[in-house]
């Protein structure tokens, strides 16, 4: 896989997590979640305000194939949206790690991050799941 | 056709494969104390001839008796056509069969029956149907939760004026998932529910409110007032509405000011012969942005790589082959043949065939009202107007006057001292466009001459009047 940035930290689940200047966290799939699924049609956001917990589903985004769950990287509570990608599911695909981020949320502990993987692992880990 | 394609040889190989020595191995992780063990209670099976004779027996049984019940099924004339074309080959089928769009004729159909149901509610789309009524209602109040994310209470609000198989059911299936139902009572000289009614509900979190309408009594709900309340209260509303109404009633979509948000109910009217216990069908539409949340299949129109009309199973990712436990519900499109024939149904009757026959429902309803109330014991019971069924109060023991009618071969109507028992000799009555004046005119003489056997000289029953 060519396409792991470095600078984020990613869960078994196939979310990646950046920690931003202010200390909120935006939250997404891989690049390699959204190939594995294919066209988007439809991404369910969680609530702004929502309380979510570690490895809990509080997304869902369907594609032609299927709909998967989005679990939550870390804990915390959601304080953004991206509300473009109701009109533009499609935005998953294109760009992944960018303009196809889910949501932003306020980390309950920012420590937790140091409990996920970095790009390395985690492409050692899909490495593992390919077969 | 045999609908397990193993053989012996086949079923062998794969326990061999995967080390079991036979298939009740395959169970052996289900405790004992949850198996049922042999099925004593089950007969041998049966060649055809004697199944045949069997069924023939049984429904002698139950007789041909001059219907004036409803209570959520409803004997309407059927075109001969409906089940001509609805049991034809091409269409006898249950299921939408796997590889669906191979089957472009069943998959119109379908979109056919969801764009009359839309039609018919007023509503953006419309599901390929459920069960039935009740569990369409059930499926109708996990959809709301799940759609209402702006409450968080799970509370809804359902109105006794509900069919009570309908809340008995929806209570079966939602009950364990953390929902709360909240019996709303009705008024006893109108037979609705009183908007003002639930004002002492008002600032708390209500995530739906279930309306029927025209209600279990057929009388007319106060809907707009009803649907606008709850809107304001940031709570959904649930319609369920029966189809025949629909062609003259203000539909669920243009109750209120935003109309309602899911529209449900029972299908059988629409071509389904009366059975005990059906096989019946639900329906279910909803506004476009509760979508992604209503239960079981919608079937698109969409165009070839050769831009021909074609036709195709949306929203199926949503179900349980893919999504198990997380899927909107497990309905897909059992109900598909009685589908098949509402649809014929519809198309033969035409809104304009369809609201002649709610018309003469309702006109009949009036007639046999005012033909039975002549009797000093019978009075309506509720005030407001109905569609095609109410309530009537006998001033004596009912069970004492429904004996003999059903020895006439009459079915009166449906007893409501058990689902209401503070209602008294209750009756609820239906005369749909099948009863013709000489019906009516039968049932009159009956029970009138019924009443005046009992009330002889020196019976402590009070006429109405006295």
């Amino acid at each position: 896989m060519s396409n792991i940035p470095v600078d984020l930290k990613y869960a078994k689940t196939h979310e990646w997590a950046r920690l931003n200047k202010d200390g909120s966290v935006t939250v997404g799939i891989s690049d390699s979640a959204q190939d594995q699924l294919g066209d988007m049609v439809f991404v369910e956001l969680p609530e702004a305000g929502q309380e979510v917990v570690a490895e809990e589903a509080c997304a869902v985004v369907e594609s032609v194939k299927a709909a998967s769950d989005v679990y939550a990287p870390i804990s915390g509570e959601v304080v953004e949206v991206n509300e473009a990608l109701a009109d533009s599911p499609e935005t998953v695909n294109q760009d992944a790690f960018g303009a196809g981020w889910i949501f932003r949320l306020q980390p309950a502990a920012a420590a937790d991050l140091d409990g996920l993987m970095d790009a390395e692992a985690y492409e050692a880990f899909l490495a593992t799941e390919a077969h | 056709m045999p609908f397990i394609p193993h053989t012996d040889t086949d079923i062998r190989e794969m326990l061999t494969t995967i080390g079991a020595g036979d298939i009740e191995d395959l169970f052996d992780e289900i405790p004992k104390s949850l198996r049922c063990g042999e099925l004593s209670g089950v007969p041998d099976g049966m060649t055809e001839q004697e199944i045949n004779r069997l069924m023939m027996e049984r429904a002698e049984t139950d007789g041909r008796p001059l219907c004036f019940m409803g209570a959520g099924a409803y004997d309407h004339h059927i075109p001969a056509a409906v089940w001509q074309i609805t049991t034809r080959g091409e269409f006898y089928s249950a299921y939408t069969p796997y590889q669906a769009e191979a089957s472009q004729g069943t998959l119109q159909l379908i979109y056919e029956f969801q764009t009359m149901m839309t039609g018919l509610t007023a509503l953006d789309v419309s599901n390929a149907s459920l069960y039935d009524g009740a569990s369409a209602l059930a499926e109708a109040v996990l959809m709301a939760v799940r759609a209402n994310r702006k409450s968080r209470s799970r509370r809804i609000l359902v109105p006794t004026t509900v069919h009570p198989h309908y809340r008995r059911t929806t209570r079966t299936i939602v009950d364990n998932q953390g929902i709360e139902l909240v019996e709303v009572p009705y008024c006893s000289e109108g037979g609705n529910t009183v908007p003002d009614s639930l004002k002492h509900f008002e600032g708390e979190d209500i995530t739906a409110v279930v309306i029927q309408h025209p209600n279990f009594f057929g009388i007319l709900e106060e809907v707009d007032a009803l649907t606008d309340w709850a809107h304001r209260q940031g709570a959904l509303i649930i319609a369920v509405a029966n189809p025949t109404s629909l062609a003259l009633l203000k539909p669920p979509g243009e109750w209120g000011e935003n109309g309602a948000d899911i529209a449900c109910g029972e299908g059988q009217p629409l071509g389904v012969p009366l059975a005990a216990g059906g096989p019946y069908f639900g329906y279910m539409c909803c506004k476009q942005a509760l979508v992604r949340q209503i239960p079981g299949r919608i079937v698109g129109r969409t165009v070839d790589r050769d831009n021909r009309d074609g036709y195709t199973l949306t929203l199926q990712a949503r179900e349980q082959h893919i999504r198990r436990s997380k899927a909107t519900s497990n309905i897909c499109t059992n109900q598909g043949l009685l589908v098949t024939a509402a649809t014929i149904y519809m198309s033969l009757l035409g809104a304009e065939g369809l609201a002649r026959v709610a018309r003469a429902c309702h006109a009949n309803t009036l007639a046999l009202v005012k033909k039975l109330t002549e009797n000093e014991y019978v009075e309506p019971l509720f005030n407001r107007p109905c569609f095609h069924e109410t309530a009537l109060r006998f001033s004596l023991p009912l069970a004492d006057v429904m004996r003999p009618l059903y020895a006439h071969n009459l079915l009166p109507g449906y007893d409501l001292s058990k689902d209401y028992p503070e209602l008294g000799n209750a009756l609820l009555v239906c005369a749909t466009e099948t009863r013709t004046a000489a019906d009516i005119e039968l049932y009159a003489d009956h029970l009138n001459r019924v009443i005046s056997a009992q009330t002889v000289a020196g019976c402590p029953v009070k006429p109405k009047m006295a």
